[in-house]
């Protein structure tokens, strides 16, 4: 039998990212993953003949800059194209545009309220330095402050040093980001109601929180951290969808000697005297190395593969309350036109108007999305929802046949936890919902539609194995992020089983097609600081 | 006054950014849209429109075309087969390069030459004796390119016949007589189109309706310059000082010194600079044009030490930046920018031969808040971005 130092469970980004770090440090790495592709929840699928749908993720968020120069993910096929725009369509027959380019992003601001686009450059600064304050905490493994370990004390005197040398008022603001609703620190700021929804939006992604609630503002941030990398941009949409990361990671980890099995589910980590030392599959093969990563969110992984009996009663109890909640959906469309937004002024056709090369945004006022998160708070899915759309066919022609699109739809709230569950007939039910919304704005967008696929968060538990369909393994509240994250005194990538480590969106930081988590994990595992 | 190209009407209409740049007494516009970055990624993602009709056009026809051609270019020109394009340079008597450009033999017995710079005169001088009638045919011809992984199937979709790289052949697109080959300067799969320039406007409409289903867009100057820079193609009056307008020997270039080597038949019997090169090539050339990419890290630390994020230019730039190895300068870079596709920080730089080796350890000058730094950098080879589908 071929020997491997690591066994990773799970070949999303994560686990790939990890992978091919440790490879590159010249471990002997094995992939296992249960799908017959990797990626995880960042792939890409030809759903429909001819059409090519980035099926769960569908943009680049935070995707670091130091993994993509390391692996030389470019190298490897990874493309990262801009979206350079974000329209929030308004429901009288109004718009809001907001653009890359700072003169005609000014222009549409101050066409809303001129105070607004004169804030909007002193809030940007604002955040910018935020950003930077705040991005030293991505790269490495969160110190905790409950520990006595010296080498966790020196980084928190070093993060404490670094948090000094801010200015008084970054520090208020940064207390205030972190503990208020994204839509009461931007009522601070802003008066355009559409506005202040686009922006708020951005903080409920993936939660099932409202913009009214606390601790949504932080999230506010992420959009500056992508920022701050400049034209070195890192968000945007990956040519060939988000299965083009994988690849790319993929290949990178394989490169560098690492092995990739698909269609290999991990049924149980195998234990003895308290550390692991291999893995068995569900077709009973049993697999043997000496450290094992789990790139399965917490749940999966220790209440799952490892089972409860072999932790401790705290930790196991900290894992039961750790929450996902999944909240957000798909709708996948491909489309035999564009949609035409009756909202925009008629100037030539859609597919020359730069504006449907970026986001699409169904986000009016705080208010719609508050309203859309009263029904997902009792259990129904919005009524109205929230939707961040793209048109990946408009920056990527290839991902549809020639003149055809293809549409992203991410869509929240649909609750995990829905009143009746999940069923096809409820699945239905929330596409038309989706599309009939969408449907107020670009009435041609029905009969345009050649197919739909639709993903409910039981779908995204059921097809990815993400816990309750959260799109970040687990909620990323503050409650459960950085030296919490996935619980206490078990965020630096180790677990209580020696051999056992986690990779996954689950530890810090979590959250978006980022590859932080795998890359601070092989980092922690190499004994190595980030 | 500035001259216009035959696409003007329709590129006029489309530059809503009002950016225009000169080219060879032309304007063209340096962007359509507000930023340049789209029309950039449109060349590695779908197809881009370039207009680049300011190009000098030569046709040369006669029993001695090929003769004359042979003599003027570095290149073997007699062995050129009908149908086929060779990118050359051109050198004056002491082998210091002239122009580079395209020459394409259309028939037997003609050929067309594409030039940056008037050669009409440097024609002329050379054909004395030979039987060849020399026709500028820069204002009568117009061209566009179409660059990028889907130019393939847009040319077909007008009925191109299909091309390899480097060939050329007559096409009707659209009901417009014209030439199309596979030649490019994006350093990717693409195509430049030759027609008429009355004919110029039915093929900008033909190619704009035939393109879009495949995202085609009309591109501009900054992007072209990028995609450039990735392809490791130098630029005339950037890159090197053509022979012919240099002040001061110092500035001159052999094709050896541009990388050019390749392009140098010297077992021809006869061509401008001949005996010059074949001195230069007994002695070793003196310089190298060379790759470079600067070390992310290294950049990073500059910026840390004054409190901020790195910053990259938005932009290719051109001009001459120091290049040291150690407390000696090693050469100068004459483009630079930071790529997007490869997420690197890349230029084109001239080295001294003795630091011009792949993977050299060397610095670059960069200007970080109004104080002149060095940032480390290594000497990579050309081209930083060749995808297979270029020559596929």
């Amino acid at each position: 039998m071929k020997r491997h130092d690591v066994i990773i469970v799970g070949g999303g980004h994560n686990g790939l990212a990890c992978a091919a770090y440790l490879a590159r440090a010249g471990r002997k790495v094995l992939v296992l993953e249960r799908r017959e592709r990797v990626g995880g929840a960042a792939v890409s699928e030809e759903v429909f003949p001819g059409f090519r749908f980035s099926v769960f993720s569908y943009v680049v968020s935070l995707l670091r800059p130091e993994i993509i120069r390391e692996l030389e993910l470019p190298r490897h096929g990874l493309h990262i194209l801009p979206l350079e725009s974000t329209l929030t369509p308004l429901a009288n027959n109004d718009y809001l545009a907001q653009w890359s380019d700072h003169d005609r992003n000014r222009a549409e601001l101050a066409r809303h309220s001129p105070r607004d686009a004169e804030a909007y450059d002193e809030f940007g600064l604002l955040l910018h330095r935020m950003a930077r304050a705040v991005k030293p905490l991505l790269a490495t493994a969160p110190p905790d402050p409950a520990s006595l370990r010296p080498r966790e004390l020196l980084d928190l005197a070093r993060l404490g040093k670094y948090f000094r040398t801010l200015p008084a008022r970054d520090l208020n603001a940064l207390w205030k980001l972190l503990t208020m609703s994204a839509a009461d620190y931007l009522d601070e700021w802003f008066e355009s109601e559409a506005l202040k929804g686009t922006k708020s939006a951005s903080g409920i992604i993936g939660t099932l929180l409202g913009p009214r609630s606390p601790g949504t503002a932080y999230v506010l941030l992420h959009h500056y951290m992508g920022e701050l990398d400049g034209v070195f941009r890192a968000w945007g949409f990956a040519r060939g969808g988000n299965g083009s990361v994988s690849a790319a990671l993929g290949a990178a980890a394989q490169a560098h000697g690492a092995e990739i099995r698909t269609g290999a589910s991990v049924q149980r980590i195998l234990l003895s005297s308290g550390r692991a030392h291999g893995v068995v599959l569900e077709s009973g093969e049993e697999l043997r190395a000496s450290t094992i990563v789990s790139g399965a969110d917490p749940r999966r992984t220790f209440l799952g593969l490892v089972g409860e009996k072999a932790l401790p009663g705290d930790f196991v109890e900290s894992i039961r309350r750790y929450k996902f909640r999944g909240s957000s959906g798909k709708v996948n469309l491909a489309l035999a036109e564009l949609p035409r937004f009756t909202c925009l002024p008629e100037n030539g056709p859609p597919h020359l108007n730069p504006i449907y090369r970026g986001a699409i945004s169904i986000s009016p006022s705080v208010d719609y999305l508050e309203r859309a998160y009263d029904d997902a708070k009792y259990g129904e899915i919005s009524r109205r929802p929230y939707m961040d759309i793209i048109i990946p066919s408009m920056l990527d022609p290839s991902m549809a046949p020639p003149g055809r699109h293809v549409m992203s739809i991410f869509v929240q709230y649909a609750p995990y936890h829905l009143n009746g569950g999940w069923s096809d007939a409820r699945r239905e039910a929330f596409g038309d919902t989706v599309v009939d919304t969408l449907a107020e704005y670009a009435p041609n967008l029905k009969r345009a539609i050649l197919h739909r696929q639709v993903i409910t968060p039981a779908d995204i538990e059921r097809i990815v194995g993400l816990s309750e369909g959260n799109i970040f393994q687990g909620e990323l509240t503050l409650q459960q992020m950085f030296f919490l994250r996935p619980a206490p005194a078990w965020s630096r990538y180790r677990t209580p089983i020696d051999g056992l480590w986690q990779c996954g969106s689950g530890t810090h930081p979590g959250g978006g097609v980022m590859g932080a988590s795998g890359r601070n994990a092989a980092h922690a595992i190499l004994g190595r600081r980030a | 006054m500035l001259k216009t190209t035959p696409f003007h009407e329709r590129t006029a209409a489309l530059c809503v950014s009002h950016a225009w740049r000169r080219w060879a007494g032309h304007v063209v516009a340096s962007s359509y849209e507000l930023g340049h970055e789209r029309e950039y990624h449109v060349i590695r993602t779908a197809a881009a429109l370039f207009d680049v009709s300011p190009l000098y056009k030569y046709l040369v026809r006669g029993k001695d075309a090929s003769r004359l051609l042979d003599i003027v270019v570095t290149r073997n020109i007699q062995e050129l087969k009908i149908g086929r394009v060779a990118y050359t340079p051109w050198c004056d008597h002491a082998g210091k390069v002239i122009d580079d450009g395209t020459v394409a033999r259309l028939d037997e017995q003609v050929f067309r030459l594409t030039a940056a710079e008037p050669n009409l005169r440097w024609l002329e001088d050379n054909a004395a004796g030979l039987a060849v009638e020399i026709e500028d045919a820069s204002e009568r011809t117009a061209a566009l390119a179409v660059q990028g992984p889907a130019a393939g199937a847009i040319l077909a979709a007008l009925g191109a016949p299909p091309l390899k790289y480097f060939r050329i052949a007559p096409a009707r697109l659209g009901g417009v007589a014209a030439t199309v080959s596979r030649t490019g300067y994006t350093g990717d799969l693409g195509f430049e189109i030759w027609v008429e320039a009355a004919d110029a406007l039915a093929l900008w409409d033909a190619l704009v309706a035939a393109g879009a289903p495949y995202g085609l867009m009309p591109a501009g100057m900054l992007a072209l310059d990028m995609a450039r820079i990735e392809a490791g193609l130098m630029l005339i009056d950037v890159d090197y000082v053509p022979a012919r307008k240099a002040l001061i020997g110092s500035q001159t270039s052999s094709p050896f010194e541009l990388d050019l080597g390749w392009t140098v038949r010297l077992d021809k019997e006869r061509f401008v600079g001949r005996e010059a090169l074949v001195a230069e090539q007994a002695r070793g050339p003196q310089w190298q044009f060379v790759g470079i990419e600067l070390d992310w890290d290294s950049l990073e630390r500059l910026y840390a030490e004054v409190g901020l994020a790195t910053r990259l230019p938005a932009a290719a730039w051109r001009m001459s930046v120091p290049i040291y190895a150690g407390a000696e300068q090693a050469g100068y870079a004459t483009s630079g920018g930071w790529s997007p596709l490869l997420k690197k920080y890349i230029a084109l730089a001239h080295l001294r031969a003795p630091h011009a080796a792949p993977g050299t350890a060397l610095e670059m000058e960069i200007t970080v808040e109004h104080r002149r730094k060095r940032a480390a950098a290594s000497v990579v080879k050309k081209p930083f971005f060749d995808p297979p589908r270029k020559k596929a």
